[in-house]
């Protein structure tokens, strides 16, 4: 890697975190009700939507009705997606006339999309209609990322109020969610996307003579290409900023349309960790000490800065046998060297290996490179990131959530270290929050190691992988570990258009997703009830690099004993057949 | 000396004799259920032990020593985990059988009713009920609790308390509960049964020991729920280990799958034993050092609790100053010297027989160089004196002799007494007055003839050492607060002198449980001390409430421990045993989970050495063959929770260093010591294993 490489890595990160507080606070004043710079353009819109659809938006919930009213959403979403894709060669602005989508693949992007997980067992150019990919993908692109942001504040309402039965109301947090920050945002990043070459039209696929005519496989000359197009930007605002991930053709933002640019590389990038980032901020702003919120942040970022070196590193030390067939892989100044196989030659090794690693970090699952094509290593990382329980900055809100039950865990055994009975933020973690805590902990090592332990033992779920060894496991792996993460990324060398991987993908994905909401939800609903307990000299000190550390090292240990067994069958042992 | 010695050794032997059969008596799976953790590794025991058997009829899935290795060893990790617990149960049953030995059945003289002259009947003490009535008379040993309905008289404690001074009880006020199993020295007392055979507090702190009746606090409970999720955690990844291992196999093409007996193994090595065989230990173990301390918990809720208190109310008298006032400095008004006052106020007190009359003859006589005078004839009063005693009345004390009468007394009744004698008020004694109540001292008037002379001040001791105390409890994040019936400017002073944090002057039980009701709505966890009938309702109030042994049965019954000491300043060991009971757990989860690291590393190279031998980089510890390192691994895993036995018992120790300190020296010790430790000890044992030709 050169200094370039390495100044974008920094540029990157600096950016992020430069962008965490101003945004953080910004919706920390959303979410309060405080009054926001919006509120004359928004406000009016926001209050007639609560009129047209009959929220009370003073009727605070608990949070079993919190919990209902959001399974309840999520459930109709669900079912629309499912509706709009099995009807769409009846319904308008199919200027392709795409037929219906099978019953397993719907079900599966159905719940894919509502999920938040945006796994997509078919591409998006050659299946969707265009108001199939409008009204089912980007309305849940918008809706599956509010329903996480308002989990996760419900969740911080607990730990910031007290002896309160109720922790919000959550249509008001959905529909903030989505009219204060996700479409703001969405709009002014699809206007610079549109501004780098991403397209965004409704006309039909472009034909354009080919510049170099080619012969098809019976030797037949082929002169045009159709080039697929479409209202391309707005999606990929929201898949990028509500780390969604489906794109909007097959190849994701490795499409010259939808990732033109270096600069639109960038935003697209920094969109993915944007919000979870910046939510760590709001959380420190709402328990009213901005201290916990940067500790959880610095936790994620040390983290990240870890594991992103190790894929940057494994990525530019290349693979030695593509060296040996005479392929020059060595740095020099002319050729920046490494693994390029599966990435584009206008991203390199750096930023196809941060996207890499940004992407499964967070739960977005979007790529501009193939993750399969990957060194072993650098293919761990995105998958072990996933592992780790998509916390490290994660999706946005289940992100948060998700590292605030390691929180719990690792209050609880620090706290039982200096000698008390373990809180959290003035709130006793007792039997009740254990039990949550360890059911977010617990459920996606279960969905993961039993999803991939069911594809590896079944005829149907061998046949889609054509390397088979140590990587074909690692891509049946990653392809469960991605349904567990809602991530949506996949290692693209397993076929799972199949009704195998399209219903239990589709089954892992809906149980992974609110399986882990409900807990959380439950947590947050617990500890508004409780007392707080003002802090001491003899209270765990949560904001210390002491804790932070800790807090590093629990997350470490639990995601490395729970999957280190699986990837030493997988990438590990890949990489050691590869360099010993 | 030697012989003590012998005894004592006898003594441990036998408690471990018995803890040994315990052990085995605990398989029993009924009882393992209990412990989620261990009875996951009971049942891999029992499997490993069937797959062994097979492999004795030769069709094992591997040679029958090293099955049978594998199965010994877990069979050792469970054994091993009830030895601590029986172990710590033994020392608590042998502590309160000590106590119960004290009261084993003796006579006891039942009356129909309350007089003590009635006819009395001859019962067995187990014949007794609560609300019965009985009579001791000297030399008797009290059969059960009881409250002192009439009489008062001497008691030796020693058998409960290990005081041997006798102790005063009599009916009505602060000192009218007697414990069973106390002698009484003199007189007699007619005593009414506090509770039925089987419910007095000894019998509830030996339940509290004995594991059958033992009930998990909140906290074990919470800390089971996190080691259960790790078990299953640990369960998936073993179970899904062998499909992956088929698969791998197959594509490979070369090797034999994961053994049956290698995933237990694995499992068993990752779940958290050490903390899962030892936290039952630890629980008792706590309880125990409260006995040893003289401190009877009624729950094994209250020992945590004190971990956790934030607020501590301590009486003033007796706690943080010594009973008494004294005499720290005479103070004459202009005109007259000192040696003039502090013979007024030497001659005034001495027949006064309070502590503080007592005081100011020693003062006088220390400071002043006045040698001691007799209240007899003597050359300045030929007649004798007469003393004026202290009387609510009057409001002062004094003597008369020869014409000369010397009183004092509190300022405000002797100023009256020097205006009505029609003297003037030297413009110098208010001052005087004002600056020693002003320091938390008492101001004493003293006045011959009706002239006022000085100012004697009496102030409260604080007790040496207790300000340090109160630092450290500061340090480990406790509030002190002082509880006194004085007034709030001497309250003042006194506190300021203590140091601690905070005081409730004028105190009524009122204002104490008020106190206590607005700390918990603050979300702070009490603890306070008390002896007294009025302080039930407080002592039921807080959250660590521990009543005196002398105090009365209302208050005892209040109050979630006994003090056998009756000594307040116990307060603040019951806070640390608190916390050494919740750090031990929180050290051993830590030293549980990172021990698993090296255990992969053990393991998994060796598990799939003939499918990747590419794997056997991890063998970073260089374990001799796959054989040895899982070996290896189990032994270790069950020889470090024996290993460990003492520290659970005796709790890691505590230091007022406060939290971040705590937690720093903790992670490092138990954290990066549970990181290390197990890389060399495994090593060592697969050494040892491989020196002694067993693999």
């Amino acid at each position: 890697m050169n200094i370039f490489s390495w100044l974008q890595l920094i540029l990157y990160l600096v950016v992020l975190i430069a962008l965490a507080k101003p945004l953080g606070l910004y919706m920390s004043r959303v979410y309060q009700g405080e009054h926001t710079f919006l509120d004359p353009v928004l406000r009016p819109v926001e209050k007639l939507i609560y009129r047209l659809s009959g929220v009370h938006p003073d009727e605070e919930m608990n949070w079993k009705v919190y919990a209902f009213a959001m399974l309840l959403f999520n459930g109709l979403g669900l079912f629309i997606v499912y509706v709009l894709q099995r009807l769409q060669g009846f319904l308008p602005l199919n200027p392709q006339g795409f037929g219906a989508v099978s019953p397993a693949s719907a079900w599966n992007t159905a719940v894919s999309f509502v999920t938040n997980t945006n796994w997509q067992g078919y591409g998006g150019e050659t299946t969707m209609s265009y108001l199939t990919q409008m009204l089912a993908m980007t309305v849940q692109n918008f809706v599956s990322a509010a329903t996480g942001m308002a989990i996760v504040i419900a969740m911080i309402r607990g730990l910031a109020r007290h002896t309160s039965k109720t922790i919000g109301n959550f249509w008001v947090d959905l529909t903030r969610s989505v009219l204060y920050i996700l479409l703001p945002l969405s709009f002014i990043l699809a206007l610079v996307l549109v501004s780098q070459g991403v397209v965004q039209t409704f006309s039909q696929y472009k034909t354009a003579p080919l510049l170099q005519p080619i012969t098809d496989a019976n030797g037949n000359p082929v002169t045009q290409q159709v080039l697929a197009v479409g209202p391309a930007a707005s999606q990929i605002a929201i898949k990028q900023l509500g780390t969604n991930g489906g794109g909007f053709f097959n190849a994701n933002s490795a499409h010259p349309f939808e990732n033109p640019t270096p600069i639109s590389n960038f935003l697209e990038m920094l969109s993915i960790l944007l919000i979870p980032a910046a939510l760590c901020y709001s959380f420190g702003k709402m328990v009213g000490d901005t201290r916990q919120g940067w500790a959880i942040l610095a936790v994620m970022t040390v983290i990240f800065v870890l594991l992103l070196s190790v894929t940057v590193w494994a990525e530019q030390t290349g693979n030695p046998a593509i060296a040996s067939l005479g392929v020059d892989i060595k740095r020099t100044n002319l050729n920046p060297g490494g693994n390029m196989e599966g990435k584009e030659v206008r991203f390199g090794v750096a930023n196809s290996a941060l996207w890499a690693t940004a992407t499964t970090a967070a739960s977005n699952g979007s790529v501009n490179s193939m993750h399969d094509s990957n060194m072993p290593l650098g293919g761990m990382i995105p998958m072990w990131l996933i592992h780790l329980g998509e916390v490290i900055y994660g999706g946005v809100g289940s992100g948060l959530y998700g590292m605030l039950a390691f929180v719990i865990v690792a209050v609880f055994v620090a706290g039982l270290m200096v000698g008390r009975t373990p809180e959290y933020l003035g709130k006793k973690i007792e039997a009740y929050e254990m039990k949550m805590a360890s059911l977010i902990l617990l459920i996606p090592v279960f969905t993961a190691l039993v999803g991939t332990a069911i594809g590896v033992m079944t005829a149907a779920g061998k046949t889609g992988v054509y390397n088979p060894g140590p990587h074909g496991f690692s891509e049946i792996l990653y392809a469960f570990s991605s349904a567990t993460g809602n991530n949506g990324s996949a290692f693209a060398g397993l076929s799972v258009n199949t009704p195998f991987y399209n219903t239990a993908l589709g089954i892992i994905m809906f149980f992974a997703r609110f399986w882990l909401a409900i807990p959380a939800l439950a947590i947050g609903g617990s500890l508004a009830l409780k007392k707080k307990v003002p802090a001491g000299a003899g209270t765990l000190a949560t904001h210390t690099p002491l804790f932070a550390a800790w807090l590093i090292a629990v997350v470490i240990i639990v995601g490395a004993l729970g999957f280190l067994p699986a990837l030493a069958l997988g990438p590990i042992v890949e990489h050691l057949m590869i360099f010993h | 000396m030697t012989t003590q010695l012998k005894k004592q050794s006898a003594v441990r032997w036998k408690l471990y004799q018995r803890a040994i059969l315990d052990s085995f008596v605990k398989l029993n799976p009924r009882w393992m259920v209990r412990n989620p953790v261990m009875f996951v590794v009971e049942v891999g025991s029992l499997l490993t032990t069937v797959l062994w058997i097979q492999a004795l009829f030769g069709k094992g899935e591997a040679p029958a020593g090293f099955i049978g290795g594998v199965a010994l060893w877990l069979w050792f990790t469970v054994l091993f985990a009830n030895f601590s617990e029986a172990l710590a149960e033994g020392r608590g049953k042998a502590q309160a059988e000590a106590l119960r030995k004290t009261r084993q059945t003796t006579q006891a003289k039942k009356l129909p009713h309350p007089d003590h002259q009635a006819k009395y009947e001859l019962v067995a003490s187990s014949a007794l009920r609560k609300n019965d009535l009985f009579m001791v008379e000297a030399g008797d040993i009290l059969p059960v609790d009881g409250e002192i309905v009439e009489g008062i008289a001497s008691v030796d404690e020693s058998a409960v308390t290990g005081e041997s001074a006798p102790v005063i009880r009599e009916s009505g006020g602060d000192r009218s509960a007697v414990t069973g199993g106390t002698r009484l020295l003199s007189d007699w007392l007619v005593v009414r049964v506090t509770a039925d055979p089987g419910e007095g507090f000894l019998d509830r702190m030996i339940s509290l020991v004995e594991g059958a009746k033992r009930q998990k606090t909140p906290n074990e409970i919470a800390l089971d729920i996190l080691l259960a999720g790790f078990t299953i955690i640990f369960l998936i990844v073993c179970a899904t280990l062998l499909p992956y291992s088929l698969y791998s196999v197959g594509t490979a093409g070369v090797g034999t799958p994961i053994t049956i007996t290698v995933l237990v193994a694995l499992l068993v090595c990752l779940i958290p034993t050490t903390i899962g065989g030892l936290l039952s230990a630890i629980g008792i173990a706590g309880m125990d050092r409260m006995i040893q301390r003289n401190v009877i918990a009624m729950s094994g809720r209250a020992v945590e609790a004190a971990g956790d208190v934030d607020v501590l109310l301590l009486d003033k008298t007796g706690t943080i100053t010594l009973g008494n006032r004294q005499a720290v400095e005479l103070i004459p008004v202009a005109g007259v010297s000192p040696r003039e006052l502090a013979e007024a106020a030497q001659l005034s007190s001495l027949a006064d027989e309070t502590p503080e009359g007592r005081s100011i003859v020693v003062l006088a006589k220390e400071k002043y160089g006045l040698r001691g005078q007799t209240m007899g004839p003597s050359e300045s009063a030929p007649q004798g004196m007469h003393f004026i005693p202290f009387s609510a009345q009057t409001r002062m004390s004094g003597v008369d002799f020869d014409g000369t009468s010397i009183r004092k007394g509190a300022p405000d009744t002797m100023l009256a007494l020097v205006r009505s004698s029609g003297r003037p008020v030297p413009s110098d004694l208010q001052t005087y007055v004002d600056t020693i109540a002003r320091s938390g001292g008492t101001p004493l008037v003293v006045a011959r003839n009706g002239e006022a002379l000085g100012v004697i001040h009496l102030k409260d001791i604080v007790k040496g050492g207790i300000k340090e105390r109160f630092a450290q409890l500061r340090k480990m994040g406790i509030k002190t607060v002082m509880i006194t019936g004085d007034n709030p400017l001497t309250a003042a002073a006194i506190a300021a002198e203590a140091g601690v944090d905070d005081f409730l002057a004028q105190a009524t039980p009122e204002a104490k449980l008020k106190l206590i009701r607005d700390s918990q709505a603050g979300g702070r966890l009490v603890a306070m001390t008390g002896d007294g009938t009025n302080d039930a309702p407080a002592l039921a109030q807080a959250d660590v409430a521990v009543a005196m042994n002398t105090g009365t049965q209302p208050a005892r019954e209040a109050a979630n421990m006994v003090d056998l000491d009756s000594n307040p300043t116990k307060l603040i060991e019951i806070v640390e045993i608190g916390k050494q009971l919740l750090m031990t757990r929180g050290a051993l989860t830590t030293f549980s989970i990172a021990n698993d690291v090296s255990k992969y590393f053990a393991i998994i190279p060796a598990a799939f050495a003939s499918t990747y031998p590419a794997l056997g980089i991890l063998n970073i510890m260089h374990l001799a063959t796959p054989q040895s390192a899982i070996l290896s691994a189990v032994i270790f895993n069950a020889l470090i929770i024996i290993a460990l036995i003492p520290l659970a018992l005796k709790g890691v120790p505590y230091r007022a260093v406060g939290a971040a300190r705590l937690l720093r020296d903790n992670l490092l010790i138990y954290g990066l010591g549970g990181l290390v430790a197990p890389f060399i000890g495994i090593k060592l044992i697969d050494l040892l294993l491989v020196a002694l030709h067993l693999v």
